[in-house]
């Protein structure tokens, strides 16, 4: 786990798969957690559900970025539009190495860095200040246009909650991705069926949310977003996709990975004691990287 | 305390006195021939519309660099997002939409994906004010300084004329980060000289005065310039300063305008809440309180009228500014202090 975690070299660093991905996902749930436990609050059962989407993406190799300069005008576009899940993202860019590891430590605390939610201007590696949900589709569908505009390869991939679709205005986004065929972009939907106050099916029902992707126009494909082959290849296919965008719906489950918060609408931001982030690691067969 | 210094270093310019001056002028058409000849040269430049084509007056723009404006159909947020994506994309968006919509739709937007963002965004709220007067206060844009001053980062500027929205145009594409421009659709007089140069954060005086000074921006500027000519006859010496930079604000040239003439009037085709009226009292509360009267529109949405019939409905006209100046000066016009 040490060397995965080096910053050392982060730019050329080897993609992880298999046994090694599955390990670096569950490093990235335990740091989450205990990111949590340390702020007091946070979102447990979103960071759970989207550790391995994360992992894939960042640590699987699928995003081309470059840690040591973040600011690469090549670089792929990486939206985290669902930004309540800031302990794992977080987590994820310093597994990445855009910065320290120890930085996670400050998480909330006063001045640091490590805002709730993402800031652009203050952490390397975030694109966009997220928070507000219905922000992160419109604006990688304008990263998405300015790539078509520069002729560039570079893709765009944005993260959204499922109950974050709510939100009229990822649709008005979705028509125009669908308007002018932007094919160089992805939307990974994390799917995991609760949102804040209640399951989704039980608030404003989602379903049939593959038909709704279908129906505004996107290639769209289902996927267990805990497997990370199945998230490579769905990201695989995302990017032979000519003509349109894609929507990846990432059936997932929130909590996942530790038995008492899984599929609990209270975990949204539950926030685990530190009996509760022990017997969570031992679940997840990682350690408790740090508690003060 | 703001600090008063450069006492003699005052921006002014020349009013322009040509023969062209009594010829009317959409400031849209500056806005979008400008936008064009910048896209002509600079290739990041893109423009991003609400279905707004032609009342933006950007059609000529669609058909010279058609891979450079994007039409996101009528869906604002939308719209401030993907502005905010293709300057993150290296891009430099000009998104434009009738101000009334652009701000109140979008406001989350603008506040989280340009200002708080500081995104390389440039936000142009068409067709400002009451311009769209008969339509009503749906579409009626008189809330909007007040909204986006406020906002840290996104600066906010108020041309009065077309010489002034060309170069605060020209301005706006060296200036790094999100600003808001308010581009009047309402028939004005060419005010400036060509040669003008705008500058962010500096008011321009625009008639020297010693006794009451008016400060204002848009619309109302060459109705600043009547009242004020209208007070010289009866030996009133009016400043008139163009606030077109709402933010940042000029707090030196307003507290040099409060310690030499000792009173403000402030006029804009706003609500009297929370925009420039608003702004310029917070200077002088700070700092150096003096006798003021805000013009703009009351604690109410407008009635029915034409754009013209309202600004005389709420007294944003010459005789509005120079009643108010008055009243500030005390008996009949007749100077207090003297």
């Amino acid at each position: 786990m040490v060397n995965l975690f080096s910053s050392q070299d982060a730019n050329g660093r080897e993609p992880l798969r298999g046994r090694e991905l599955a390990e670096a996902s569950q490093w990235l749930r335990i740091s989450a957690m205990t990111m949590t436990h340390h702020a007091g609050i946070g979102h447990t059962g979103g960071d759970l559900s989207a550790a391995d989407i994360l992992a894939t993406l960042y640590l699987g190799g699928i995003l081309r970025v470059r840690p040591d300069d973040p600011a690469w005008s090549e670089r792929d576009r990486f939206i985290m539009s669902k930004g309540h899940c800031s302990g794992v993202f977080y987590s994820t860019l310093a597994a990445r190495g855009f910065f320290p590891v120890g930085a996670l430590k400050t998480h909330m605390d006063p001045l640091s860095k490590l805002n709730g939610h993402p800031d652009r201007n203050k952490v390397a590696g975030v694109e966009a200040n997220t928070g507000p949900l219905g922000h992160g589709l419109p604006i990688a569908v304008g990263a998405a246009l300015a790539s078509r505009m520069c002729q560039k390869s570079w893709r765009v991939y944005v993260l959204t909650g499922d109950g974050e679709l709510q939100e009229g205005s990822n649709w008005e986004a979705a028509m125009t991705a669908q308007q002018y065929g932007l094919d160089n972009l992805a939307v990974i939907v994390d799917r995991n069926r609760i949102q804040q106050g209640d399951f989704t099916e039980c608030t404003i029902r989602m379903e049939p949310m593959a038909d709704k992707w279908r129906a505004f126009g996107f290639h769209t494909v289902e996927v267990d977003g805990h497997n990370h082959e199945a998230l490579f290849a769905a990201f695989t296919e995302a990017a032979s996709t000519k003509g349109k965008p894609t929507c990846i719906i990432a059936n997932t489950i929130k909590g996942k990975g530790v038995s008492f918060a899984e599929d609990k609408p209270a975990w949204h931001h539950g926030v685990p004691t530190s009996e509760q982030l022990h017997a969570a690691a031992a679940e997840l067969g990682v350690e408790v990287p740090w508690l003060e | 305390m703001v600090g008063v210094t450069r006492m003699a270093d005052q921006d002014s310019a020349q009013i322009v006195t040509d023969g062209l001056e009594l010829e009317l002028f959409d400031c849209r058409d500056a806005f979008s021939k400008t936008l064009e000849e910048m896209a002509a040269k600079n290739p990041k430049i893109c423009a991003v519309v609400n279905d707004s084509v032609s009342s933006t007056k950007l059609k000529s723009f669609r058909s010279r660099f058609p891979e450079r404006f994007v039409n996101v159909g009528i869906a604002e947020q939308n719209m401030v997002g993907v502005g905010c994506g293709l300057a993150n994309g290296g891009m430099q968006p000009y998104v434009a939409g009738a101000g009334c919509f652009l701000t109140a739709r979008a406001m989350e937007q603008v506040k989280v994906d340009l200002g708080y963002s500081n995104s390389n965004v440039k936000l142009c709220g068409m067709s400002s004010g009451m311009a769209y007067g008969e339509l009503g206060p749906t579409h009626h844009s008189v809330e909007d300084v007040a909204w986006t001053r406020i906002i840290p980062n996104l600066a906010v500027v108020v041309p009065a004329d077309p010489i002034e929205t060309r170069a605060a145009m020209l301005y706006s594409e060296q200036h790094v980060g999100p600003m808001f421009l308010r581009i009047s659709r309402m028939p004005v007089r060419r005010l400036l000289d060509e040669n003008y140069r705008f500058q962010l954060g500096k008011a321009v005086q625009l008639r020297a005065g010693t006794d009451v000074t008016v400060i204002t921006n848009g619309v109302l500027v060459s109705r600043a310039l009547e009242a004020a000519e209208q007070l010289a006859v009866r030996g009133i010496q009016t400043r008139v300063l163009n606030m077109s930079s709402v933010k940042p604000l000029d707090t030196e040239a307003i507290l040099r305008a409060a310690i030499e003439t000792s009173r403000i009037v402030t006029a804009e085709e706003g609500f009297a809440a929370g925009g420039l009226g608003g702004a310029v009292a917070e200077v002088l509360a700070l700092n150096h309180p003096v006798p003021m009267r805000i013009l703009g529109l009351p604690d109410q949405f407008a009635p029915t009228g034409s754009a013209d019939f309202l600004l005389e409905h709420f007294g944003l006209t010459a005789s509005g500014i120079y009643s108010a100046a008055k009243e500030l000066l005390g008996d009949n016009g007749k100077l207090r202090d003297e």
